[in-house]
């Protein structure tokens, strides 16, 4: 352990931008060989063409939906409501997983409904918030909301009620008020089980925006999937699965590494390799 | 003057940890509660601490009832318990409040060199090692200069050099400020080490069993013949009998 004090190494720091670009590498290998394969196998006849065109007609499709416009018109519909639906349920499941954490009084009342709430699955909620909100925004938002909802609320909960009771005690010997407790000592101590509730969350906010823009919506990544499927355009089929891989890895990433920023002080098994 | 008066602590499940405690410690002393396990000194400890309350009886400094912890009463656990997240520098100035930040970062500096950790200031807990860690604890108590300082089996987890040289050490950075230093201990060489007066506990209920001045001149060398004479009659008044009924504490 002590090999590591120095903390501000700079061949250190060089090295681990280099390790950064060796995992990234890693991560590319086997889509590529897939894609590879898939080009291949569909070159040769093995796939027909009509169920499963090859990777090289998605990019055509792509670069086709590119310059007319429409492409990015329906990534930044989706990546809006995705955005707005994950920090509106977010925000709600941050208040609710911290006071059923905190209060076991508040957990008793709160958290029996909001697990019955949580098994139901995300279609059931489409004609319910299309009845209550309509068939605009607001329903689309308010159903990927909810699907952001559980995981982080679950995730904070749980985190909240395994803080450590000793440096709960030490806050308390130094007469921490209880503001003061939550935002030294359960705050930080949290974050870790925080961060894996807002990458679940996120993770199932792409999979409710999909419900939602399938379910009755002229523009998005979700709409795309319908549109190619009722035209007749399986590479417009694939190009927006693609899409949504693409960016809900990219999206996760994001979210991974703005959390890793404040979990460097972790002493646990994935931080021993540097 | 720290004074605990018939001090009682029963736990809900009806067990009995203190029964009437009786206790005066003048301040700079250095008193040392030994006694086997569910003896009730950590009890006691945490009362004095403000971090568990008497069921009777009161603890009182200079005269003020104790019911939550106190700005000048300040606690060492048997673990560092450290904030992982914070640097050492920032554990040590975690009980430091109402200060400028350059005051905070001086004493913090003068508090570090003390424990001979200056150097660490912004290293993380997991680069540290035990006796280190619990360095930066004694350093994050002392920061806040009390002038009663507990300590509760702070040196237990360590091993044994590592324990010895960190009771010499802890006796040295007593002289700065003198603070009153209050110790709860299994361990009874520790005790005869630190300690002008060695308070033996005994359980099921806990009470003070026998009191002992140290007379023996210091630095104290385990190796001299009154050092185990001392020792030998310390063991004798505790309870070791393995039919206690004590391991019903929950």
């Amino acid at each position: 352990m002590l090999r590591n004090l120095p903390v501000n190494d700079v061949r250190a720091v060089g090295s681990r931008d280099r390790r950064q670009f060796q995992t990234w590498l890693r991560g590319l290998f086997l889509p590529c060989v897939l894609l590879l394969g898939w080009e291949i196998l569909s070159r040769i006849g093995f796939f027909p063409p009509n169920l499963l065109p090859p990777p090289s007609a998605v990019l055509v499709t792509l670069w086709e939906l590119a310059v007319s416009g429409e492409l990015f018109k329906h990534i930044g519909i989706t990546l809006y409501r995705v955005a707005v639906g994950f920090v509106l349920g977010a925000a709600i499941a941050t208040v609710f997983g911290a006071i059923t954490g905190y209060s076991s009084l508040l957990r008793d009342f709160l958290d029996p409904l909001l697990q019955s709430l949580r098994n139901i699955p995300s279609l059931a909620w489409v004609p319910l918030f299309i009845l209550w909100l309509g068939i605009g925004e607001e329903s689309k938002l308010a159903l990927i909301a909810v699907g952001v909802f559980f995981p982080v609320y679950l995730n904070l909960m749980s985190g909240v009620q395994g803080v450590d009771r000793k440096l709960v005690e030490v806050g308390k010997a130094y007469r921490l008020t209880d503001f003061q407790l939550i935002r030294r000592v359960f705050l930080p101590a949290t974050l870790p089980a925080y961060i894996v509730g807002l990458r679940s969350g996120l993770g199932l906010g792409w999979m409710f925006v999909v419900a939602a823009e399938v379910m009755g919506s002229s523009q998005g990544l979700g709409f795309l999937l319908i549109d190619g499927q009722t035209t007749g355009r399986p590479t417009v089929i694939l190009a927006s699965i693609l899409l949504f891989a693409i960016f809900g890895k990219l999206t996760d990433s994001v979210l991974a590494a703005a959390g890793q920023r404040f979990l460097n002080w972790q002493d646990s098994y994935s931080s021993q390799s540097y | 003057m720290l004074r605990i008066d018939k001090v009682g602590k029963q736990f809900q499940n009806g067990f009995i940890a203190l029964d009437e405690v009786n206790l005066e410690v003048s301040q700079g002393e250095i008193v040392s509660l030994v006694g086997t396990s569910g003896c009730g000194k950590s009890t006691l400890l945490r009362i004095i601490a403000g971090l568990d309350r008497a069921t009777v009886g009161q603890v009182t400094l200079h005269k003020t009832r104790i019911n939550s912890p106190h700005p000048e009463i300040d606690i060492i656990f048997q673990e560092p318990r450290l904030m992982p997240w914070l640097t050492v520098r920032e554990n040590v100035q975690f009980g430091l409040a109402n200060l400028s930040k350059i005051d905070k970062n001086q004493r913090t500096q003068i508090s570090l060199q003390r424990v001979g950790l200056a150097e660490f200031a912004e290293a993380l807990p997991r680069q540290l090692s035990g006796g280190m860690a619990q360095r930066v604890a004694i350093a994050r108590a002392l920061v806040t200069q009390p002038s009663i300082l507990l300590l509760d089996e702070p040196f237990s987890a360590l091993d044994a050099f590592i324990r010895m040289k960190l009771q010499a050490h802890l006796l040295d950075i007593w002289q700065y400020d003198r603070p009153t230093l209050l110790l709860v201990t299994h361990d009874i060489e520790e005790a005869l080490v630190l300690s002008d007066r060695v308070i033996v506990l005994r359980g099921n209920p806990g009470r003070i069993h026998q009191e002992f001045v140290l007379d023996l001149p210091r630095p104290r060398k385990r190796t001299d013949a009154n050092f185990q004479q001392w020792k030998e009659k310390i063991l004798s008044t505790l309870d070791l009998s393995l039919d206690q009924k004590v391991a019903i504490k929950v």
